[in-house]
């Protein structure tokens, strides 16, 4: 084994073969279980061709699977950002009974498996639910439609703004926020002056993970739209779908489009991850200075 | 502007953080809030702003209730324990913000609260760091600027929640004499909370000592330093050396030690409670008193030596209670007093609390029985 001398730099837990087995078996997970797989997904859609994969983005019913999960996100994300901010700021600038728990409340959506979100908003929302029966005599549909699709996204990427804002307004302190309204400033200017600017790498962060799950979301929606092809299917869905049809290469052209939005996500992720690290360490810096 | 502060009450929970305080800061002076932590200064500063709101009671500037006036319209300047400058705004930003956030019809132009913003930077000194942000300031520098921020709009009112505690002694020292000149200059009703009482008695026109929600006492410096009214004063202002015991024909006694207590008809439990100034070092006991305590530290810096003395044989109980005496350097030279040495301590001027009392009985000795104090070296 190695000579003594090398052993006194090491402190405990510090042996190279723990070491490299645990790299060795980090490496041998993320490549079989992620890398491999995301190659394979782009590789069978690009198996074909460029055309082929074109031809099969451009057709009709997955340009609508496209335009829909579009169309649920540019909803559930300002949505979201609303619920979060106001959320966040309840949470950590008041105190009132109850808020620990409203804390712990957050993650229901995170805790609850999606399928059961979705049997929830059916059996409530749905024709023969309390609410949704109510609502058929005003001649509102919200299951198997789009507003289902909403509702359930709206719901299990709820956690995700407030979560990223909780601790860092907590950090931060609502000392700055005194001081603006002590300084004559409208709670609007303040917001917009001094809370806003504090917690905008936060709150993107908490954007595009809000979107990412949106975009994606299976489990949940694929209960409550009832997979009316051209009419209530998104992009998840569709690619179920045309995977069911037997046309491999079509679920795996819409696949490569879904796992392309997630990697530029990363990147953007990893991006605002830094800059958000960046700010706490300059936080923290600050407070020991 | 006077403040006047009339019966406030405050809770927080089971925590009875203001137990019916009142009040009266006078215009112009600088006030001092002083205690420990826990004792409700800041609570009644920011209650003073506006930041808190009162269970019950009134504030009043300069007669006129304020209680119901939201903080943005008291027009008070505030001064944050950890600055709380804007962090995504430069520092002649953070001075400009309190002029912008100013109604349309008041708001001056835009050039004239550039000017403004110079002039402050100038009165701060700091005018070649206006484009700097609060991150690349030290703490020092953040506090001026803090101070320029809140002056901004020259409000009538200061109120500053422990403005240097968060800075190192030197800076803390010059900032200190800085505010003293500025409060000087521009007459404010200040109000500063701190639990430095040297610092309260240093800068202050006035100092409120309190304790557990309660005002103690709200007196001049110098009289608070010479007349405190309860032991919580006594204790919480300088050192205090006490010896607890009973007094028994004519004396007070702890174990083998002891002292007449010359005029005091009390019989029963006491304490006597001597400043480090008002007791004297002696290699045998006085007549008066027998007090022996053994050398623990010996301190030179400073503009006296302060002796630190164990209780020597008295009661068990006292053997963790320190005194401390100074004595000059020149008294030094000629003892040179060392860890270890036995010393008697002569009381000259004591301060005898009877049973419950809260106000103290003076006692002196000096004509009394001990003889002139010999000094050889002048």
């Amino acid at each position: 084994m190695h000579s003594s001398h090398s052993s006194r730099h090491r402190r405990v837990g510090d042996s190279p073969a723990i070491k490299w087995l645990l790299i060795g078996t980090a490496l041998a997970v993320a490549i079989g279980l992620l890398i491999v797989p995301l190659l394979v997904i782009f590789f069978e859609a690009l198996g074909a061709g460029w055309g082929t994969l074109a031809d099969n983005l451009l057709d009709q019913y997955t340009l609508h699977a496209i335009g829909l999960t579009l169309f649920v996100a540019a909803l559930t994300v300002p949505l979201n950002l609303v619920f979060g901010t106001a959320l966040a700021w309840l949470v950590t600038r008041f105190r009132f009974p109850g808020r620990k728990l409203l804390i712990t409340l957050i993650d229901i959506p995170f805790a609850v498996s999606p399928v059961v979100a979705g049997l929830l908003y059916l059996l409530l929302y749905g024709r023969n639910g309390w609410v949704g029966g109510w609502l058929v005599d005003y001649d509102v549909q919200l299951m198997f439609s789009w507003p289902g699709i909403v509702m359930v996204t709206v719901f299990v990427t709820c956690p995700f703004v407030a979560r990223e804002l909780i601790p860092l307004m907590q950090q931060q302190g609502s000392e700055e926020e005194e001081a603006g309204v002590v300084l004559g400033a409208s709670g609007w200017r303040i917001f917009r002056t001094i809370t806003l600017p504090n917690i905008k790498w936060a709150l993107i962060y908490g954007v595009v993970l809000t979107n990412a799950r949106a975009v994606g979301e299976f489990g949940a929606v694929s209960v409550v739209s009832g997979n009316i092809r051209g009419q209530t299917n998104t992009l998840p869905l569709h690619v179920e779908l045309l995977y069911q049809d037997y046309n491999i290469v079509g679920a795996f052209a819409s696949a490569s489009l879904l796992a392309g939005i997630a990697v530029f996500t990363l990147a953007v992720k990893g991006f605002v991850e830094w800059r958000q690290t960046h700010t706490l360490n300059r936080l923290q810096t600050e407070e020991t200075a | 502007m006077t403040i006047t502060v009339d019966g406030i009450n405050k809770r927080f929970g089971k925590f009875q953080a203001l137990n019916n305080v009142s009040l009266d800061i006078p215009e112009g002076k600088l006030t001092a809030l002083l205690g420990p932590s826990g004792s409700g200064k800041t609570t009644l500063l920011r209650i003073i702003a506006g930041l808190e709101s009162a269970d019950s009671g009134r504030i009043a500037f300069s007669g006129q209730d304020v209680t119901k006036l939201h903080v943005r319209d008291r027009n008070i300047g505030f001064v944050f324990q950890h600055y709380a400058l804007f962090r995504h705004m430069t520092v002649a930003q953070n001075i400009a913000f309190g002029l912008e956030s100013l109604p349309r019809k008041q708001r001056p132009a835009k050039a004239e609260i550039q000017k403004r913003v110079r002039e402050l930077l100038e009165m701060i000194q700091l005018p070649h760091l206006a484009q700097r942000f609060p991150a690349q300031l030290s703490g020092g520098q953040k506090q001026r600027v803090a101070l320029a921020r809140s002056i901004a709009t020259r409000p009538k009112i200061l109120l500053l929640d422990e403005p240097f505690g968060a800075l190192d002694a030197k800076v803390r020292k010059d900032l200190r004499r800085w505010l003293r000149n500025l409060h000087d200059e521009f007459h404010f009703t200040s109000i500063f909370v701190t639990h430095d009482q040297e610092e309260a008695l240093e800068l202050s026109d006035q100092v409120v000592v309190m304790s557990q929600g309660n005002v103690e006492q709200v007196n001049e410096p110098t009289e608070l330093y010479a007349r405190p009214d309860s032991r919580f004063v006594f204790d919480f202002l300088g050192q205090v050396n006490v010896l607890s015991g009973e007094v028994k024909h004519g004396s007070l006694s702890q174990g083998n030690a002891w002292v007449t207590v010359p005029g005091i008809r009390h019989q029963g439990n006491a304490q006597l409670y001597l400043r480090p100034h008002e007791v004297r070092l002696a290699t045998t006991p006085a007549a008066h008193a027998n007090l022996p305590l053994r050398i623990e530290a010996v301190s030179l810096i400073g503009s006296e030596v302060r002796v630190e003395l164990r209780p020597e044989g008295w009661t068990s109980e006292s053997s963790d209670n320190i005194w401390e005496v100074g004595i000059s350097h020149a008294e030094f030279n000629q003892q040179r007093p060392t860890r270890g040495d036995l010393r008697y301590a002569v009381p000259e001027v004591g301060h005898l609390f009877t049973g419950k009392d809260t106000q103290p009985t003076t006692v002196s000795w000096a004509e009394a029985e001990s003889p002139p104090r010999v000094r050889l070296i002048k």
